[in-house]
């Protein structure tokens, strides 16, 4: 017997996702669309009487009459008419059975499809314990198609569903155009096997009182953001040292293995110090996305997004940017990845373009570095210690820029119709260890196999432009400056001469494009220095480019990395999700463009008074 | 009246959604969310600032959007 093709379709936040967890445990495939950002994400399983069945999780819809792309999507699988995509033997439509005023409307506008369907009603562990009793038979009866009961939280909480994909399909209705209005018969639907308690949602309202409060709720979105910043920054700081030692220890293990030669350098300089900037980053990420997963499965990110709206809206964006932009402070790449939440094109693309202006984690050891060796450990004004301030300033800088960069991109785009909002803040849920565990393993999948293959890539090729050709016999500079990055960097000064940057720093952008924090190991190079990290590359390099800049290239330098997209990574994942080389080359130019303005001032007004 | 204009923690009752020039997508996914006649809204709160978005629950659901956005619901008149 062929496979069964089953979909599962419902309202966003019927709890869709977790029914497909349960379903398909681990066994999951997650791409994309043919030709759009919309995730597809397909599962097996076998059911107790040996089918097997293949499951698509649509993207979760309100209505057929779609408003987003993800709408479009779920429309076109489900009337059958998306070209590559099977049509499914059986809709298996999920509602909440906690909400099945708004739910059910849907399950009705499917049914005029005329399609094999089978009704879940899930969280009907959650609707029995707030009292709402659903005649279950009567419902059944008057949709005439199969109702099961879901529990998709629970282990074998689609034990019903199981079993009828092991029965026959049930019979198609009849396709009709129009059956009347939906509304009235959800009204009578309800009226007829639905009972409601007195009152429902006691626990939202409580909640939300506090969480949305005019000032409690804002002090509790600045206690979260604290402790999320805290979790990425400290909590992931031994697990990222201990991961960068292993590799190290297991890149020269590999490279004492090979004969002294090109190919030991390449293994021991390109791919593993390519691999190993990818993977010490990864503890941070994968911190921040539990905390982001966990946000979003109890219903408060929406909430979050609700807060926030007004200002980021003032700024050229929406509440939804909001979640984007702060992932972008540990990496851009993850945070432009979670721009697809964003249903307006318009505002998505701008929370895009802006996204790389927040201070990115990789961007810390050029800041460390240049803090540390340009600006004395003062204190000012009594309390604030100068560095720290400097270090602040930073960070203000990338925010106020992306907020005005996104004002003015609203600007050049304005009369192009109404952005809308209209949001639904989901009931408050206790997040699903099981669907935390396979969000994670999918998210950080995703961002490996985006990241490693351009950063591996890059790698390789920056190490054959920094080592080839080798110097000359006899020679007395670093190799570097021999070689075709050297060259590059020679040829670039003049160009660079208005900013303050001699040809050493230079060289060290040109390596510096695979990630910003490469820039130090490329500068500890040129200088000839051998450090085995980061952190010695620091220590060394302080006392010599203290002597060798002055303070206005080094403000210059600081500030050109507040702007310059020196992360082909972003640009590459830019590309990628908006699925058009013209957006990726408009950020890659606006933001180099200002990066260089920036530093242009920076150092001209640095050096008018004298620094 | 419309629904901006409801005092928040207030209930009322829908009498249509009106719409914004022809086709507005807007007004038809409003509807489809249960925005119809004869529903029962309650506006729940204001965002923090500017007293924007509104939070409108209809039915058990509850709905972040923008004044221009609510203001396509019409209510009927109340009862003083």
């Amino acid at each position: 017997m062929s496979a069964l093709n089953i979909a599962l379709v419902g309202n966003p936040n019927c709890g869709k996702t977790a029914l497909f967890n349960r379903l398909t445990g681990s066994r999951q495939k997650v791409a994309n669309y043919a030709g759009v950002t919309v995730e597809r994400k397909e599962g097996l399983f076998r059911t107790p009487g040996g089918r097997s069945v293949r499951v698509l999780d649509l993207p979760g819809a309100y209505s057929l009459e779609a408003a987003s792309p993800d709408e479009a999507i779920t429309r076109d699988v489900c009337r059958g008419t998306l070209p590559g995509e099977a049509v499914p033997d059986l809709l298996v439509c999920v509602a909440d059975a906690t909400n099945l005023r708004l739910h059910l409307r849907f399950v009705l506008e499917l049914r005029r499809l005329g399609r094999p369907m089978v009704l879940a009603l899930n969280l009907m562990d959650v609707a029995r314990r707030r009292g709402i009793r659903i005649d279950v038979d009567r419902l059944q009866a008057r949709l005439g198609l199969p109702v099961v009961e879901t529990v998709a939280v629970k282990r074998d909480g689609a034990a019903a569903l199981l079993a009828r994909l092991d029965d026959a399909l049930p019979a198609a209705a009849e396709a009709v155009a129009d059956d009347g209005d939906l509304h009235a018969q959800v009204a009578a639907l309800m009226a007829e096997c639905v009972a409601l308690p007195a009152s429902s949602g006691g626990l939202d309202d409580r909640l939300d009182r506090w969480l949305l409060h005019p000032v409690w709720g804002l002090v509790i979105l600045a206690a979260v953001m604290f402790l999320m910043f805290q979790a990425v920054f400290s909590w992931a700081a031994p697990l990222q040292d201990a991961l960068a030692g292993w590799i190290s220890v297991l890149g020269e293990a590999v490279a004492g293995a090979l004969p002294d030669g090109p190919l030991r350098s390449l293994v021991a300089d390109g791919l593993f110090a390519g691999l190993g900037t990818v993977m010490e980053f990864l503890p941070q990420i994968l911190l921040l996305f539990v905390f982001i997963l966990t946000l979003e499965e109890s219903g408060y990110l929406p909430r979050a997004a609700f807060l926030l709206d007004r200002p980021m809206r003032a700024a050229g964006l929406t509440g939804r940017s909001f979640i984007p932009l702060l992932s972008s402070f540990a990496c851009a790449i993850p945070g432009i990845m979670a721009t697809r939440s964003i249903q307006d094109p318009r505002d998505r693309l701008a929370t895009i373009l802006v996204a790389p202006l927040m201070t990115c984690s990789a961007r810390l050891p050029v800041y460390t570095l240049l803090i540390s060796a340009f600006i004395p450990r003062e204190t000012v004004a009594g309390v604030f210690n100068l560095q720290g301030l400097v270090m602040f300033a930073l960070y203000f800088a990338g925010v106020a820029s992306a907020l005005a960069a996104a004002w003015v991109i609203q600007r050049l785009r304005r009369g192009e119709g109404e952005h809308v909002l209209l949001l639904e803040l989901p009931s408050y849920r206790l997040p699903n260890l099981l669907d935390l565990g396979i969000g994670l393993w999918e998210r950080a999948r995703v961002f490996l196999r985006r990241v490693t293959g351009i950063i591996l890539s890059l790698t390789v090729l920056l190490w054959f432009l920094s080592s080839y050709p080798a110097p000359p016999e006899g020679a007395v500079g670093p190799a570097i400056d021999y070689s075709l990055a050297g060259r590059i960097g020679r040829w670039m000064e003049p160009l660079f001469a208005p900013i303050g940057f001699n040809w050493q720093i230079c060289i060290a952008l040109i390596p510096g494009l695979a990630a910003r924090e490469v820039a130090v190991a490329a500068l500890a190079t040129v200088y000839a220095l051998s450090t085995a990290n980061d952190a010695e590359a620091i220590s060394a390099l302080s006392p010599l480019i203290a002597a060798d800049w002055s303070l206005a290239t080094a403000l210059s330098l600081l500030v050109w990395y507040v702007y310059a997209p020196q992360c082909l990574s972003t640009i590459a994942v830019i590309k990628r999700e908006t699925n058009s080389w013209k957006q990726a080359g408009i950020a890659t130019v606006y933001l180099f463009a200002l990066a260089y303005l920036a530093s242009l001032v920076t150092f001209q007004l640095a050096r008018a008074l004298g620094a | 009246m419309t629904l901006p204009e409801l005092a928040t923690g207030r209930h009322a009752v829908v009498a249509a959604v009106h719409e914004q020039g022809p086709g507005d997508a807007v007004a038809r996914r409003l509807r489809d969310l249960g925005f119809v006649a004869g529903e029962t809204v309650r506006l729940v709160t204001r965002g923090p600032l500017g007293g924007e978005p509104l939070l409108v629950q209809v039915g058990a659901t509850r709905f972040a959007m923008r004044r221009a956005e609510a203001a396509r619901i019409r209510l009927q008149p109340q009862d003083a």
